[in-house]
């Protein structure tokens, strides 16, 4: 800009009339030195790089005279603005005034109607997105060494999870099965030992003692021969007959595991129906006998028998699993 | 008052239409502009100063864009553009704030 060299701070406040033609009047002086001159040519080669600028338009007059005139006072004390000052001074001191000439004023709306658009547009441009395309060789290979670094990162880190993926997926299938196989095996020894309701085929065992003839004995002997017989587990007029059933009482007031049983006596037993019904009529077993003492047995065989009597699970207070490992 | 005018018209333009800047425009566009606002800082303290030379300012105005897009295009071609834009900036940043130093003093008058 015509306000001279960069470093035109002004050094004192209170000097602003005597500091600021120093600063603008080299500029100022070259200038109205081209200006006086030969105005004509000079203009052309200054408006050439832009042609949108009516470079035609240009050679129109622009005053001739230098500025310093104007303000002849300040310029005075410009030693480069004034040898150029006393030709034209006297004559065009009034006409250099900005907007008296159209043609300037003109050229000025023009270029500042530029800034203003190139100034918006670029703020546009820049707030809108990171513009790859309009970047330069050196910030496409920065931008592009710092996304091939954090690929390789990702990279590693994918790789580092694939392996722990790895590592966990089997021994959780296996902890899976493992679970599996325990609930199973659980759901098993529950039903051996009553603590889980189950069903399946069996039979119903009524064994009626009307006499009181039926002792502890043949409740036992009952019981063993179904299990004998293939019983998968069995209930007693509701009571669930498990590892460590006990069958107290006399006759006629008999119990199991303390719970009274009454005449005619329900089992229900799961197991194999035929194998069952035969082992409990084979000659010298629980039937015949209990016929010969004045009893009754009568044996319904089923497809689907339900044994839900429950008993409550025996915590071991001293025994504990062994733990190899 | 011109200036002004045509500085608030163009940047309603610009909003306005919202053009894409050119490809081959795109590492010059920021550069003329800021040296364009040093024209204009230039030209206010001119102003103030009472020596505004309306084609001092114009041929300024034009000759600090063209020179600073040269500069920044030189640069690209020499494989410094960065450096030599940065440079651009720094030295036309300076400008601005001593322009805008002393046009401070004129209207605060410190």
């Amino acid at each position: 800009m015509s306000t001279g060299p960069p470093g035109s701070s002004v050094p004192d406040g209170t000097g602003d009339d005597a500091v600021v033609p120093d600063d603008l009047g080299p500029g100022q002086g070259a200038q109205a030195d081209a200006e006086t001159g030969e105005p004509a040519p000079e203009e052309p080669t200054h408006e050439a790089p832009t042609p949108d600028d009516a470079a035609g338009e240009q050679p129109a007059p622009v005053d001739p005279a230098p500025e310093a005139p104007a303000t002849g006072d300040e310029a005075a004390q410009s030693a480069t603005t004034e040898p150029e000052a006393p030709p034209g001074a006297p004559a065009s001191a009034g006409r250099r005034r900005v907007g008296r000439d159209p043609l300037a004023a003109a050229l000025i709306g023009v270029l500042t109607l530029l800034l203003g658009f190139a100034l918006a547009v670029q703020v546009r441009s820049v707030g809108d997105e990171q513009v790859l395309a309009g970047a330069r060789e050196e910030d496409l290979v920065r931008i592009l060494d710092e996304l091939s670094a954090r690929e390789s990162r990702l990279r590693d880190q994918i790789s580092d999870q694939r392996a722990a993926l790895r590592e966990l997926a089997p021994s959780d299938g296996q902890s899976s099965t493992a679970l599996e196989a325990a609930r199973a095996r659980a759901e098993e020894i529950g039903i051996l030992d009553g603590t889980v309701a189950a069903e399946g085929p069996g039979l119903v065992l009524m064994i009626r003692d009307p006499n009181d003839v039926v002792r502890v004995a043949d409740i036992v002997d009952a019981i063993q021969e179904l299990r004998g017989a293939g019983a998968e587990t069995m209930q007693i007029d509701g009571a669930r007959v498990g590892v460590s059933t006990a069958v107290t009482g006399v006759p006629g007031d008999l119990a199991v595991d303390g719970q009274p049983i009454t005449a005619p006596y329900e089992f229900v037993v799961i197991g194999s129906p035929q194998g069952m019904e035969t082992a409990m009529n084979i000659p010298g077993g629980v039937v015949p006998h209990i016929n010969s003492r004045g009893g009754s047995v009568t044996i319904v065989p089923s497809d689907r028998v339900v044994v839900d009597a429950l008993r409550p699970r025996d915590r071991p207070q001293y025994a504990a699993p062994e733990t190899d490992d | 008052m011109i200036p002004i005018l045509g500085l608030a018209a163009g940047v309603l333009l610009g909003l306005l239409f919202d053009p894409t800047v050119p490809l081959w425009l795109q590492p010059y566009l920021p550069i003329a502009v800021v040296a364009a606002l040093d024209a204009v800082f230039g030209g206010f303290r001119a102003r103030l100063d009472g020596i505004f030379d309306a084609k001092v300012f114009v041929i300024s105005f034009v000759s600090n864009v063209v020179v600073a897009a040269l500069i920044v295009f030189l640069g690209d071609q020499l494989g410094v553009g960065a450096q030599l834009s940065t440079a651009v900036v720094v030295v036309l940043g300076i400008r601005i704030f001593g322009n805008a130093a002393a046009i401070r003093r004129h209207v605060f008058r410190a």
